[in-house]
């Protein structure tokens, strides 16, 4: 432990002498980026984070996200913090404060992509050994993304020193990753190997990338662990592929569950479903305008403030259209269609003329960005998110149906009017009622699409063609039919998509569902007795 | 039955609505020029802006006094997206309206249902959308770019600056996407590129699930190479596909994307803080610094009361081709076609990048091609900018075209001039 500790202390002086003795001094190397081009700012930015100094640390991450500026009058480099119209300095290495001065009198210094993976990996070899564990963590997860043979003894001192378990693991990898263009023993990357074998598909970039290059005694070695990973790998696609038909799946129960209830339980062909599924887009965006005004510190509970706000809003532009159009046109289908459809095209032109044409910015919340991995699948937090709602709407809207006094209305309604309505049901008031609740949902439907799609004029067109096909495959009139077509399309969909492509897989999941409906018309779960010939 | 009668009423005003609105009747003192831009339908979310930008480009120049001593006149009308309708829509410019020019279409599929319109009444179409090449009509000019002017610079720019050796080809199925993909695939396989190292992906429009084909760029890149994406992707399925990069943690720093149809425009429905980096490649970006650009920016926000509102590359090419029309139309002092079709070439206007665009015999311009990165706040920084490159028409990387040129001047008067056996009439149009 102690030979170690002196190693290691050993390792920091050498590192922190060389550096001075090449008599560079950070606050210098920062002013020379002011004429640098991409090139030889690549070189400085190896030049600062040759200088061992952690008071840069800060400096170059403001760098990669583009706050580093220079003083137009003498050139010299400064971080700039926006404040209003004017820019706050802060000196790059003592970070002290040096006045405000307005935009024009500073220039930014570009940067690039080849810069921006310079800055990071300088970044990580300064940061290894940083106090804070997550800056060590990003540092290792830094040097394990853009790996170099340079990093490797600053990882192995760093190494010697962690206590950490899931940090020195991460370190252990980054090793590796390092080790592989060193110059170090076969044993040593042999072990190297076996390592990254364990980092799944990440490591396979890696592995790949020497093997043109690597000692012809550790080909098999190599070939093994690649081989090993396509193995595992070649499971959990399998598992990704269900996950994304789930996910693909929830979309579609989501966008067709709203018109499960106006075409499939009232029979109404809606064609401006579509269109209120746009509403609660737009309601959302209106929500989150509102909020980024007024109150920025509730955008992460914006979504949940849209939610009840799509429904009132959809839920009476559906009422509007139910008593409006709709209720003189029971009966007389193909003039339901063409009229609905007239209204679908009303809205899009109004949400246009108001918003105007273009996409609106609906931001997500930071719990539904972002991604993480479980096994070899990577699954993102906006998709799981919506298949969650997408069943806690779907269980909701069937509890409503079964289980409440209104539901049991519905279903008297809809299944025999002329009976209901002698034991004292008001029908017309449930039709309004029903289409409006459909309406809603479908608005409810456009809080959560609108954080996977754009929010243009056009959402509902994409929608409508899906939506009524998941309701006529899975059997008009029926709920649970919704659902199990909804997910077996999805997923049928995403089985297609890897072989034959997504033009061509959409194409078959299209043929197939019309060969289905041809041997039975009435679709996965169809309704038995009455109330099919009503 | 009465309301019936007001239902058909409502949908009849709706249908007019999504149509037409014209100008009022013009008098002898202006000249009109038509404007053919979606403003409804899909394509309204791109178009729309084109309209604006014409209509304020005949403003500035009615204060400045109009053309030939006339005021201009704009006729709008309203194609709805839709193909057909472009060509009854130009038909009834060019007749009915007896406009001296037109400036519009965006999609190849538009412009290919109005050329022969164009050629049959013998008009004028300013096309102001990057687009595919292999065609040259002689009463079309093509302001945006052609392959050469953005793809394969692009594509140069990645090879070289960021060592990219393998390439994935990701497009909307449709015209542009399939032909720029055909081009890009024979320019990388000459440069030395592997088949097995190239991925051609083709999805629908409007797609929205991209969750597979974000593994799959995924998973190609993980072979070693360093690999980027050349998207084609179309519009409305932009959004979906960087959102899905963003959320599998895909950094431009990994695999970058170079993207031929995403600008400001597009990136203004999108938080791209997870973007930045990724890659477009235009030749007009709205940061550009420029004394000309400022002016024109300045104008767009007073023009549309909004400061907010971005401008874009189509914009610029809208700004050129007009600008060249009123040039060739002052310098023939009439606006009949044929003497503008005369005087038009070679006439050199500035462009918004601080440069001159010269109209070239074959209906193309010139114009430096810039390659920009995406920044937090949804505009572009300048990474790379050429010097002016003349649009080329017939790509040299496809067999069918290579030997193809287009000369529209006297006494040549040929789209498809074939080098190889001397004769006009090599192939297509």
């Amino acid at each position: 432990m102690l030979i170690r500790f002196f190693t290691l202390v050993f390792l920091v002086l050498a590192f922190t002498a060389t550096s001075f003795a090449q008599g560079a001094d950070p606050k210098s190397l920062f002013d020379q980026l002011a004429d640098a081009n991409f090139n030889a700012a690549e070189k400085l930015v190896a030049d600062i984070a040759a200088t061992g100094d952690p008071r840069v640390v800060p400096a170059l991450e403001a760098f990669a996200s583009g706050d580093l500026y220079f003083r137009k009058a003498d050139k010299a480099v400064f971080v700039g913090k926006e404040q209003g119209s004017e820019l706050a300095l802060t000196d790059p290495v003592t970070a002290e404060a040096a006045g405000e001065v307005a935009k024009g009198a500073v220039t930014k210094i570009r940067v690039n992509n080849n810069l921006r993976r310079a800055i990071r990996a300088a970044l990580g070899g300064l940061t290894l050994m940083s106090p804070d564990r997550s800056a060590r963590l990003s540092a290792a997860d830094a040097i394990l993304r853009s790996p170099s043979a340079e990093a490797l003894e600053l990882v192995e001192a760093a190494l010697a020193q962690e206590t950490d378990a899931e940090v020195k693991a991460r370190m252990e990898e980054a090793r590796a990753v390092s080790l592989l263009s060193s110059d170090r023993s076969i044993d040593e990357k042999r072990a190297a190997i076996e390592t990254i074998a364990g980092l799944g598909a990440g490591g396979l970039g890696v592995l790949n990338s020497v093997a043109g290059t690597i000692d012809p005694s550790l080909k098999p070695d190599l070939d093994k662990a690649i081989a090993s990973i396509q193995n595992a790998q070649q499971l959990w696609n399998l598992a990704q592929n269900v996950w994304y038909g789930m996910s693909l799946g929830s979309v579609l129960l989501l966008a067709a569950i709203g018109l499960a209830i106006t075409f499939g339980v009232m029979g109404i062909i809606n064609m401006a479903h579509g269109e209120m599924v746009m509403l609660g887009a737009y309601s959302t965006f209106m929500v989150q305008q509102v909020i980024r005004d007024n109150a920025p510190g509730l955008f992460d509970w914006s979504l949940a403030i849209a939610l009840p706000v799509a429904f009132l809003v959809t839920g009476a532009v559906g009422f509007v259209i139910e008593r409006g159009v709709i209720r003189f046109l029971y009966g007389r289908p193909l003039e339901t269609l063409l009229a609905t459809w007239g209204v679908s095209l009303i809205l899009q032109q109004a949400i246009r003329t108001i918003f105007g044409p273009t996409n609106q910015e609906v931001g997500n919340p930071s719990w539904m960005s972002g991604s993480f991995p479980l096994g070899g699948m990577t699954i993102t937090y906006n998709r799981m998110w919506i298949i969650v709602f997408s069943l806690t709407i779907f269980f909701a809207l069937l509890f409503v149906m079964k289980k409440t006094a209104y539901g049991l209305n519905m279903r008297a309604v809809t299944q025999n009017r002329r009976m209901a309505s002698s034991m004292g049901i008001r029908t017309p008031w449930v039709d309004a009622l029903t289409f409006a609740l459909g309406s809603g949902i479908a608005g409810i439907a456009g809080v959560a699409l609108s954080q996977i799609d754009n929010v243009s004029p056009n959402l509902g067109q994409s929608y409508i063609i899906d939506s009524f096909m998941v309701v006529v495959f899975g059997g008009v009139g029926n709920l649970w039919g919704t659902l199990v077509g909804a997910l077996s399309l999805g997923i049928l969909n995403k089985f297609l998509e890897p072989s034959v492509g997504a033009v061509l897989g959409k194409i078959l999941v299209l043929v197939l569902i019309i060969l289905f409906i041809q041997k039975r018309p009435r679709g996965l779960f169809a309704l038995k007795g009455r109330a099919v010939e009503a | 039955m009465s309301f019936k009668a007001k239902l058909g009423g409502a949908l009849l005003a709706a249908a007019l609505s999504t149509t037409a609105f014209h100008g009022a009747f013009a008098a002898d003192d202006t000249i009109k020029i038509g404007v053919l831009h979606s403003l409804s339908g899909t394509m309204a979310i791109s178009e729309t802006t084109l309209k604006d930008a014409m209509l304020m480009l005949v403003e500035e120049q009615n204060k400045k006094g109009g053309v030939l001593g006339k005021k201009l006149e704009a006729v709008v009308v309203d194609p709805a997206s839709d193909w057909p309708l472009f060509a009854e829509k130009a038909r009834q410019l060019i007749s009915q309206d007896k406009v001296a020019a037109v400036f519009g279409c965006w999609t190849s599929s538009s412009r290919k249902s109005v050329l022969p319109v164009f050629e049959e009444l013998n008009s004028i179409l300013f096309y102001p959308v990057q687009y595919e090449g292999e065609e040259s009509s002689r009463n079309i000019f093509y302001t945006g770019a052609a392959p050469n002017q953005q793809a394969i610079p692009a594509v140069d720019y990645l090879a070289s600056t960021e060592g990219v050796e393998r390439w994935v080809l990701a497009g909307t199925d449709y015209v542009y996407p399939q032909t720029t993909n055909k081009i890009l695939k024979a320019y990388l396989m000459s440069k030395g590129v592997k088949e097995e190292d190239i991925m051609v992906n083709y999805t629908p429009f409007g797609h929205s699930d991209w969750q597979t084909i974000v593994s799959d760029i995924k998973k190609f890149g993980s072979a070693g190479k360093k690999t980027a994406v050349v998207s084609t992707i179309n519009g409305d399925a932009n959004v979906p596909f960087y959102k899905e990069l963003g959320n599998q943690g895909i950094k431009a720093e990994d695999i970058p994307v170079v993207a031929f149809s995403v600008g400001e425009e597009e990136l203004a429905g999108l938080d791209t803080t997870p973007l930045v980096g990724h890659l477009a490649a235009w030749n007009y970006f709205q940061s550009v610094d420029a004394p000309v650009n400022a002016e024109f920016i300045k104008t767009w926000h007073a023009y549309t009361k909004n400061d907010k509102r971005v401008t874009n590359d189509p914009m610029e090419a809208a700004y050129i081709g007009f600008n060249a029309w009123v040039k060739a139309v002052e310098a023939a002092g009439t606006t009949d076609t044929d003497a503008v079709l005369d005087s038009i070439i070679g006439v050199a206007v500035p462009n918004l990048s601080g440069g001159t665009s010269t109209v070239m015999p074959n209906h193309h311009i010139t114009k430096p091609v810039l390659i920009g990165e995406i920044q937090a706040d949804g505009q572009f920084e300048v990474v790379q900018e050429t010097a002016a490159v003349v649009g080329d028409e017939w790509s040299d990387y496809l067999p069918d075209s290579k030997d193809l040129i287009s000369d529209w001047r006297k006494p040549m008067e040929c789209g498809n001039f074939n080098v190889a056996t001397g004769k006009c009439g090599g192939k297509g149009s």
